[in-house]
C-alpha cells in the first residue's frame, strides 16, 4: 500500500480548471475525461434505482456526475454531504446502458469513493469491520474456508436452532436476520480446497482455462463452482484452479479502498498469467466486472498496466465463454419453468444479456418465461444490502412482485443476487429455487448421464 | 433573503411537505443548478418535493404571501434553461407526483400527475393498442408536466401535432396558491385557456394534473432509412416527399457530424463513415397502401441520388434506428465536452439555403455544428459543439446559436419549435416580435402571475421587462398600501 497517505495534489485533474482548486487531493481522482463526456441530458434518470425510489437529483447518475465534477471544480468538498449520494449509489451501472454517450458512471463513483476513503476513512466499529473483512478475511482463501467450516458447523450442530430458540438472532437487525436465514446449506466443500489444481477435459480437448473461484461463491455456493468445473470439463476444457489466487477486490473498490484492491489485483495478475491459458473464467458477475476493469484500476501503474490489459482480455464470464466456444448440446431433461434475472454486473457492466439466455434455451424440457424489468437491480449490489438495508429492501420487494407466478426457479449469474433472492423468497414464502445458470446446464448433463433424456 | 426569513421559509416548507421533502443545504442544492441547458446555472434557495396538489397549493400560497420567487421543475431535461433558478427561486420539484391517476379507454383519455414520465404512459396503455402521441427524444426520462410547460414536440409531431394538441384539460395551482381546473372536454366554450397554459414555461402557474388524449396505435408502421452522399440531395428529397402528397408520420434527418456522434455513442446503427446525410422516414396508418407509399418514397430517394435506401425488416431493426436517432443529443458527449442545441423552425423549402448559412456560421465562429432535425416540419436542431473549459468558447457558442436563429427568422421561420424560449432565447424573441408585441404577451402573463414570482425572468427579454417591472412595482406598492 505504497500510496497510503501520499498526499499529492493531482495536477492532471485540475489543470484546465486553473481558477479553483480541485477538492481531490490524492492520486487516482475521478477522471476529467470521463465526467466531461456527460452532457447533462438526463436520459439516465429513469434507469437509476435510487432516483426511482427518491426522485432526488443528487441521487441520480446525472446528479452524481455533476457533484463529482463540482468537487473537481472546487465548488464542493469531500465531506459527509458528498459522501451520502456517492455511497448510496448501487454501482449497478444501469445508467451506463441508458447513457447515449457511454459515460462510465460506475468508474467515476468508484474513483470518488477512493478519494472519500482517504479523506474520511472508516472509524470506530466501521473501521474494525472493514479491516476484519476486507483486509484480514477476504484476501486469504484459507481463512475464508475456515469461516465456511465454522458456518457449516453452526448450521449442522444445532447451534443455529438454539440461537433461534433463545431469540439470539432477534438481537440482530432485521436485515441481517433475514440474510442469516437465507444462507444456504453449505453441503459442498470449497472447490479451491477440495479439487486438485489441474483437471482434465472430458473427451476431446477444446481449450485450457483457469477458474477464479471467488470468495462468497466458493464458501456459500461451492455447489455452483462444482457445477462450473463439471460444465467446463464437459465442454472440452482443461480446468486449472490456481491455488495462488485471491479475492478479486470488487468489494474493496466499492468501499473506496483502492490501495488494497490494487494489491489483490497484482497478486491475481501474477498468478493467472503464470501459465499459458486460453481464458480466465469467472461465474460471479460482480467479480467478473471488477476483474475486467483491472486495466482501469491499474492505469497509473506503469509496471502492471500492460499486464492488466492482457489479464482483462482473457477474462470471460462462464456464460459468455461457453456461448462463444459453442456449448456441447445438453441432452438431459430439466422439465421446470424458469425465469432469468440479469445481474447488474453482467448485463450493464459487461453487456452480457444474450449468452446466458441462449444457454438456457439449449436445455431440453426447460420452459423459459421472461422476467419483467429483468435488468433492474435486486438490491444486493455487493454488500449494499447490508449497508443500506432500507433501499435494498424496497428493490427486493419490487423484484419479488415481478417474478411470474408460474415459475419454479429463477436463474442468474451472481452470488450476491442469489443470496438476495433467497432472502426474498423466504420472506415471501414462495417455493422458488434460486439457481446459477450453469447449475441448470449441469443438471441437464447429469440427467443425461442418468438416462433421463428428453428426446 | 435574510437568514431569519430563510429559516422561517425552511421551517414552513418542512411543515407542509415533511422534513424529507425539503432540500436546503448547499451540497443538496448543487445538482439542481441547471437542467438540460448547461450554459447558465443558478443555485436555488431550496428544493421542495410535494406529493399532491394540496401541498403544491400550500407551498405556493406561502411563497406568494411572502413574495418569494419560485419555479416548477420536472425531470430537468429541458433544453432552454426554463428550470434554472437565476433569482434564487424555490424549486418546486414535481417528480414525486408521478402517478397515473386514471385511464379512460372508452373516452380515449388518461389523467396523469405532472411528474409522470412520458414513455410510461405509452407503455402502460400499449397492451390495449393505445399510445400517447407526443414523443420528445427524451421521452424515457422527461415528465408530462414538463412537456406541458414547454409544449414539447417530437419526431412524430409532423403528423400528430405537439403537446397542446393532446392536452384536454389541466388542474393548475395559480401563482397565488388558488387551485383551478381548465378545459377537460375536447372543446370548451370561452377562451382556450388550456392552450395558453400549454407552453407557458411555468410562468402562469404550476400544473398539478393533466388530462391527455390517447390515440389508437396505427394498424401498420413502415420505416425506411435513406443514405445520401450530399446534404442538398437529402434536403430536396424531404421537400419532394412532402410535396408528393404522402403524409409521413416522421421524417428525420442527420448530417455528417451528427452521424459521427451517434455512431460513437451507445446505440450505433453502423452507418458508413463517409456518409453526408441520413433520412429516417416513417409512414403509418391502415396497413393497406403503406407499402405503396414506401415505394413512392424509395423512388424519390433514388431519383435524388441516394446511395442506399432500406426498409426495416423487423421491429428490432426499427427500434435500433430510432434509439440511435433519439439519443443523438446525448451522444454528442462522445465527440464534444459540451453542446448547445438550437431549435429553429423554417419553411421546408428554405432548408438547403439555411444549411449553407449554418455552415458559414460554423466556420465564422470556429465551432463544429452537428445538424439533427425533424426535417418534415422544418424544425432544425443544430448542435453547436464547444468546450466550456476553453476560454471564450461558451460565449462563441452562444453567439453562434443566436445567429443561427436570426437566419431562421430571416427566412420566415421562428426561433423555437418545441424546446421553449426559457433563459436561452429571451433576447432572440426580438427577431420575431416587436416591443409592443412582447409587452402585450407580458400583460397576458400578468393576468395569471401579477407579481412575476412564478418562474420570473424567463421567455421575455430584459429591457421590456424592466419597464413592466416598474409598472408592476408601482401596482404592488399601491396594493400594499391598500392592505
Amino acid at each position: 500500500m505504497n500510496e497510503t497517505g501520499n498526499k499529492t495534489v493531482q495536477t492532471a485533474a485540475c489543470s484546465d480548471l486553473s481558477l479553483k482548486k480541485s477538492g481531490y487531493l490524492w492520486d487516482d481522482a475521478p477522471d476529467p475525461h470521463k465526467y466531461s463526456q456527460c452532457v447533462h441530458c438526463g436520459m439516465c434518470l429513469e434507469a437509476c434505482p435510487t432516483y426511482e425510489e427518491t426522485g432526488l437529483e443528487p441521487h441520480s447518475p446525472r446528479g452524481r456526475v455533476y457533484l463529482i465534477k463540482s468537487v473537481a471544480e472546487g465548488k464542493m468538498e469531500l465531506n459527509e454531504m458528498f459522501k451520502d449520494p456517492i455511497f448510496t449509489c448501487l454501482d449497478c451501472r444501469a445508467c451506463e446502458t441508458a447513457c447515449p454517450s457511454g459515460v462510465q458512471v460506475g468508474a467515476l463513483v468508484e474513483e470518488a469513493r477512493g478519494q472519500l476513503f482517504k479523506a474520511d476513512p472508516p472509524k470506530g466499529m466501521q473501521a474494525l469491520l472493514h479491516k476484519l473483512f476486507l483486509h484480514h478475511l477476504f484476501p486469504y482463501p484459507r481463512r475464508m474456508q475456515l469461516l465456511g467450516t465454522l458456518l457449516r458447523w453452526y448450521r449442522k450442530s444445532g447451534l443455529e436452532k438454539w440461537a433461534e430458540r433463545l431469540g439470539l438472532l432477534r438481537l440482530l437487525p432485521k436485515h441481517l436476520h433475514d440474510m442469516e436465514k437465507a444462507l444456504p446449506a453449505l453441503t459442498v466443500p470449497p472447490v479451491l480446497r477440495s479439487h486438485p489444481e489441474h483437471l482434465e477435459a472430458f473427451g476431446e480437448k477444446r481449450a485450457k482455462v483457469a477458474l477464479l473461484t471467488g470468495c462468497v461463491m466458493d464458501i456459500l455456493f461451492s455447489d455452483v463452482n462444482e457445477a462450473t468445473v463439471n460444465v467446463l470439463r464437459r465442454n472440452g476444457c482443461d480446468v486449472w484452479i490456481p491455488k495462488g489466487q485471491t479475492c478479486c477486490g470488487a468489494l474493496h473498490v466499492h468501499a473506496g479502498d483502492r490501495d488494497m484492491a490494487k494489491k489483490l489485483a497484482r497478486q491475481n495478475i501474477d498468478t493467472f498469467l503464470s501459465e499459458d491459458i486460453d481464458a480466465i473464467i469467472v461465474n460471479a458477475a460482480g467479480c467478473g466486472s471488477a476483474l475486467k476493469e483491472y486495466k482501469e484500476l491499474l492505469q497509473n501503474d506503469p509496471e502492471y498496466r500492460g499486464k492488466a490489459e492482457q489479464f482483462s482480455r482473457k477474462l470471460k464470464d462462464v456464460s459468455e465463454f461457453l456461448f462463444e466456444l459453442g456449448v456441447v448440446q445438453p441432452k438431459g431433461s430439466v422439465p421446470i419453468t424458469v425465469t432469468y434475472h440479469d445481474a447488474c454486473h453482467l448485463a450493464h457492466a459487461q453487456g452480457i444479456r444474450n449468452a446466458p439466455r441462449q444457454l438456457l434455451r439449449e436445455i431440453p424440457g426447460l420452459h423459459i418465461v421472461e422476467l419483467p424489468s429483468a435488468d433492474r437491480c435486486c438490491g444486493s449490489a455487493g454488500i449494499y444490502n447490508l449497508t443500506h438495508p432500507e433501499m435494498a429492501g424496497q428493490l427486493l420487494e419490487r423484484k419479488m412482485q415481478d417474478i411470474p407466478s408460474e415459475c419454479d426457479a429463477v436463474a442468474m449469474g451472481n452470488p450476491g443476487c442469489i443470496l438476495q433472492f433467497r432472502a426474498g423468497v423466504l420472506q415471501h414464502k414462495r417455493p422458488l429455487r434460486i439457481v446459477h445458470t450453469v447449475q441448470l446446464l449441469n443438471w441437464s448433463y447429469e440427467n443425461e448421464e442418468k438416462g433421463e433424456r428428453y428426446d | 433573503m435574510t437568514d431569519g426569513k430563510r429559516e422561517r421559509l425552511i421551517r414552513e416548507m418542512q411543515h407542509i411537505v415533511g422534513e424529507q421533502a425539503v432540500l436546503h443545504r448547499y451540497e443538496d442544492l448543487v445538482a439542481y443548478e441547471c437542467d438540460g441547458y448547461t450554459v447558465r446555472n443558478g443555485l436555488p434557495s431550496l428544493v421542495v418535493l410535494p406529493k399532491n396538489t394540496r401541498e403544491v397549493a400550500a407551498i405556493v400560497k406561502y411563497l406568494h404571501e411572502h413574495r418569494i420567487p419560485f419555479l416548477p421543475r420536472g425531470a430537468g431535461t429541458g433544453l432552454s434553461g426554463g428550470a434554472i433558478a437565476t433569482n434564487r427561486e424555490v424549486i418546486i420539484s414535481l417528480v414525486r407526483m408521478n402517478k397515473l391517476l386514471h385511464v379512460d379507454y372508452a373516452n380515449r383519455r388518461a389523467i396523469v400527475q405532472p411528474g409522470y414520465v412520458n414513455l410510461k404512459l405509452s407503455n402502460h396503455v400499449a397492451p390495449k393498442s393505445y399510445y400517447y402521441a407526443p414523443d420528445p427524444s427524451s421521452q424515457a426520462a422527461c415528465t408530462i408536466g414538463g412537456n406541458v410547460g414547454e409544449n414539447a414536440g417530437g419526431a412524430h409531431c409532423l403528423k400528430y401535432g405537439v403537446t397542446t394538441n393532446h392536452v384536454l384539460g389541466l388542474e393548475l395551482v395559480l401563482p397565488n396558491g388558488d387551485i383551478v381546473r381548465l378545459g377537460g372536454l375536447p372543446d370548451t366554450p370561452g377562451y382556450d385557456l388550456t392552450g395558453i397554459l400549454t407552453g407557458s414555461e411555468g410562468t402562469m402557474g404550476i400544473v398539478t394534473e393533466i388530462t391527455v388524449r390517447l390515440l389508437k396505435k396505427p394498424q401498420g408502421v413502415k420505416t425506411v432509412l435513406a443514405l445520401f452522399d450530399r446534404v442538398e440531395d437529402a434536403s430536396v428529397t424531404v421537400s419532394e416527399i412532402v410535396a408528393s402528397g404522402i403524409f409521413p408520420a416522421a421524417l428525420e434527418m442527420m448530417d455528417k457530424t451528427a452521424i459521427e456522434g451517434v455512431e460513437s455513442g451507445n446505440y450505433p446503427v453502423g452507418y458508413p463513415k463517409d456518409l453526408e446525410a441520413v433520412l429516417l422516414i416513417e409512414v403509418d396508418g391502415i396497413e393497406e397502401g403503406l407499402q405503396e407509399q414506401i415505394g413512392r418514397i424509395v423512388e424519390i430517394c433514388v431519383k435524388n441520388r441516394c446511395r442506399e435506401v432500406k426498409q426495416a425488416l423487423t421491429q428490432e431493426e426499427r427500434a435500433r434506428w430510432w434509439a440511435n436517432r433519439k439519443t443523438a443529443f446525448g451522444a454528442m458527449g462522445t465527440i464534444s465536452p459540451d453542446y448547445l442545441v438550437q431549435d429553429g423552425v423554417i419553411p421546408r423549402s428554405t432548408l438547403p439555403e439555411v444549411l449553407k448559412r449554418i455552415g458559414e456560421i460554423s466556420r465564422k465562429y470556429r465551432l463544429r455544428i452537428a445538424n439533427v432535425f425533424h426535417a418534415g416540419d422544418g424544425n432544425l436542431h443544430p448542435l453547436i459543439l464547444f468546450d466550456s473549459n476553453k476560454p471564450g468558447e461558451t460565449e462563441r457558442a452562444v453567439a453562434a446559436g443566436s445567429e443561427v436563429l436570426k437566419v431562421c427568422a430571416d427566412v420566415g421561420g421562428s426561433i423555437t419549435g418545441e424546446h421553449g424560449v426559457g433563459l436561452e432565447k429571451m433576447d432572440d424573441m426580438r427577431f420575431i416580435f416587436t416591443e409592443e408585441e412582447i409587452a402585450s404577451q407580458i400583460r397576458i402573463r400578468n393576468v395569471f402571475n401579477p407579481y412575476n414570482l412564478c418562474n420570473p425572468d424567463k421567455i421575455f427579454p430584459k429591457p421590456a421587462r424592466c419597464a413592466e417591472m416598474k409598472k408592476l412595482a408601482a401596482v404592488a406598492a399601491e396594493e400594499d398600501r391598500a392592505v
